[in-house]
């Protein structure tokens, strides 16, 4: 039982990262812009977040950098996409060649730096004592992983409920007619688009100064922005499955990693105890649950005839007749 | 647009404006020198803004570039070094290009190249015994690595052409997994004494390099290029070939231009996915054999710089043309010698990012008329 609480745990707080990378990602694409530089968003964020933490010994200082520097990022995609109508696949990609790059000649040296503060954690009374739940969710959790449960209810309120919420699907489903309703299609983008962007800056910072705190290079964020994007398809672009997703990835995260230290699993021999040289496979396996992930999303996607926002990928132009 | 803003700062205007507006307008054809104009454009401000960035975090551009410069191309040892780094970039590069052709954007020739690499090492650790003849072992390692990489192409072929899965997703994915892969072997049942590393492969193994026919032709001593640059050469004719000159290049670029013709025209798009897929990680997984037999000599850990990603951006530079994308490879593998010698080490990935911007962002030249105008 110790065991899947321990992983379980700090799957939340692992998960934290990927689900606000998700979240933001599930922003940009509702408003039919696919953003595919995630993943150097995100080590933008975490080379700043970090490197500004460290300079003005403030965590929180830290993280707002970072989620600035996300941001900022964000908006070259949106100004080739948005504005140039350049091809989005394209785009993203090379937002992430750029965030590697960027972050890389930014984080020279960073790697060996000592003393960083890191995020504060907290348990919350009485909640941390449920048993099984209690420890897995509000024993000793870092403020962010709070703030992501917070976050949950309120962008599934946000898309489902409210006004701006019924936009920014109208955008991302038929922009000429959001367009005609006085909706302006183009600064809506550029905010989601931005909005992604300072997600994925946050979830940089999260990684740096709160799960494993310290760069480690282009290594920092180990793939999570392409799970996030992943994860977004997987979830349908729905808040609440793709959260559940986060957490879930985030566990697989650490079980990879407890399993090697028990000798016996289910009863029986643990194979990846006696042969460390299995552990090969167990690091394969969040990129092969993304593969399989995203093949249960994309045949549910054709079975019930939904899925991706219609107008996702496209560039809007005012007054062209096109597919939409 | 219509209402017109007063130019009284007593009252507030309701939405921020710019004082010049832009217009696109779309081209009807691009001539071919706008083109090249804008590439070259975009290349030279690529360089400029890097430099900006190397100023602001305190390193000298003009020394930075010079050092780059002399280390890949100085003389004709160094630019020999340049050429056996150009070759893994062109192969990839054309596995990328058959695929972005056809607007299948295969990220995974970083993972079709490291499966490309095994597959080749397959033959020497396990298939053939070590005294084999460099004409029954450079064949059949051929073949392996390019069966190896089509195997890793295939995986995101079928699911792309059967359940319409992303395929930029399962390709990145399948990189990490074939990552793993190869260090499952290196580190395990394949390794030397303990390093992550297989044995050195026996000289009838190795692809031929010029150096070793120095004794016939003296200038020849301490140049390493070897055979796989003659394979990345004729990969790129057969490509050209391939792509223009046949049917099924045809199909290719129709699918590419208008999916929907391509279906009224009766072409099979889900077999041709799978196929230009299979392709597209062939010629990768021939880089990894290229590779693996002509300079390393054996299998490593991370035995690529990630030559599958700098080959997105060749084949983006080279504006999809087999041809232009050997010497385009030559110069970015020059970019890999020289970058290899100065500070910041992340310089040449930099310089790689800016540049796919300033191309893409260029490309809106090629495409539309630009007209900017004074807002009304």
């Amino acid at each position: 039982m110790n065991f899947w609480i321990n992983v379980f745990s700090a799957g939340v707080s692992n998960g934290t990262a990927l689900l606000f990378a998700t979240m933001g990602e599930l922003l940009a694409e509702r408003a039919g812009v696919l953003n595919l530089g995630v993943e150097g968003m995100m080590l933008i964020g975490a080379v700043t977040a970090y490197s500004t933490a460290y300079a003005t010994g403030d965590p929180w200082i830290g993280l707002i950098a970072g989620m600035i520097a996300g941001g900022l990022l964000s908006l070259l995609h949106a100004f080739v996409v948005i504005t140039l109508r350049a091809d989005q696949v394209v785009s993203g990609l090379s937002l992430t060649f750029l965030g590697i790059g960027l972050s890389l000649v930014l984080g020279e040296g960073l790697a060996s730096v000592k003393g960083v503060p890191t995020i504060p954690a907290f348990s919350i009374p009485l909640l941390e004592q449920i048993p099984f739940f209690g420890p897995i969710f509000f024993d000793n959790k870092s403020a962010l992983v709070y703030f992501g449960y917070l976050l949950i209810p309120a962008m599934w309120f946000y898309i489902y409920r409210t006004r701006a919420g019924l936009h920014l699907r109208a955008i991302g489903e038929y922009p000429a007619a959001a367009d005609s309703l006085g909706i302006d299609v183009y600064a809506w983008r550029y905010f989601y688009v931005f909005v992604g962007g300072i997600m994925a800056g946050l979830a940089g910072g999260a990684i740096t100064l709160s799960i494993t705190p310290g760069w480690f290079s282009e290594f920092t964020t180990s793939g999570f922005g392409w799970i996030a994007i992943a994860l977004v398809i997987f979830a349908q672009w729905d808040p609440v499955r793709a959260a559940i997703g986060a957490y879930l990835f985030g566990s697989l995260r650490r079980f990879t990693l407890d399993v090697q230290g028990v000798n016996v699993v289910l009863g029986i021999a643990n194979p990846f105890f006696y042969d460390r040289n299995l552990q090969f496979f167990l690091e394969m396996l969040p990129y092969a649950l993304t593969v399989i992930v995203l093949i249960i999303g994309s045949r549910a996607a054709i079975r019930k005839r939904l899925g991706a926002p219609a107008a996702l990928g496209i560039p809007y132009v005012r007054g062209e007749r096109g597919l939409l | 647009m219509s209402q017109a803003i007063q130019p009284n700062p007593a009252v507030k205007t309701r939405a921020l404006r710019f004082p010049i507006s832009v217009k696109l307008e779309p081209r009807l054809e691009t001539p071919r020198w706008l083109s090249w104009a804008t590439t070259i454009g975009s290349v030279i401000l690529a360089l400029l803004i890097t430099a900006v960035i190397l100023v602001w975090v305190g390193a000298d551009p003009v020394r930075s570039f010079r050092a780059i410069y002399l280390a890949a191309f100085g003389d004709s040892y160094v630019f020999s070094d340049t050429l056996v780094k150009a070759t893994p970039l062109i192969l990839t590069s054309l596995a990328c290009l058959i695929a972005f052709r056809m607007r299948l954007w295969n990220i995974g020739a970083e993972g079709q190249f490291y499966l490309g690499a095994w597959g080749a090492t397959l033959i020497v650790e396990a298939v053939l015994g070590k005294d084999a003849s460099p004409w029954i072992f450079i064949p059949l390692m051929l073949i392996s690595g390019f069966l190896f990489g089509a195997l890793w192409g295939f995986i995101p072929g079928i699911l792309k052409a059967r359940f319409n899965v992303n395929e930029i997703i399962t390709t990145l994915m399948l990189n990490y997994i074939a990552l793993y892969w190869v260090a499952f072997w290196v580190f395990g049942s394949w390794s030397e004494r303990g390093f992550q590393m297989t044995p050195m492969f026996p000289r009838e193994a190795w692809l031929p390099r010029l150096m070793d026919y120095s004794s016939l032709f003296k200038p020849f001593s301490g140049m390493t290029v070897h055979l796989g640059f003659l394979f990345a050469v004729l990969a790129a004719a057969g490509v050209w070939y391939l792509l223009s000159r046949t049917r099924f290049g045809y199909e290719i670029r129709l699918i590419g231009d208008n999916p929907n013709a391509a279906k009224y025209a009766g072409v099979n798009i889900g077999a041709m996915i799978v196929f230009v897929f299979m392709l597209s990680g062939g010629l990768a997984g021939i880089a990894g054999m290229s590779e693996v037999t002509g300079v390393v000599h054996r299998l490593q850990d991370r035995i690529s710089p990630g030559y599958g990603f700098t080959a997105i951006i060749i084949a983006w530079l080279s504006k999809l043309n087999p041809w232009a994308v050997i010497p385009v490879s030559i110069i970015f593998g020059g970019l890999l010698i020289g970058s290899r010698e100065i500070q910041p080490s992340g310089l040449a990935r930099l310089l790689q990012g800016i540049l796919l911007f300033t191309l893409i962002s260029s490309e809106v030249l090629n495409r539309y008329r630009v007209q900017v105008e004074r807002a009304k």
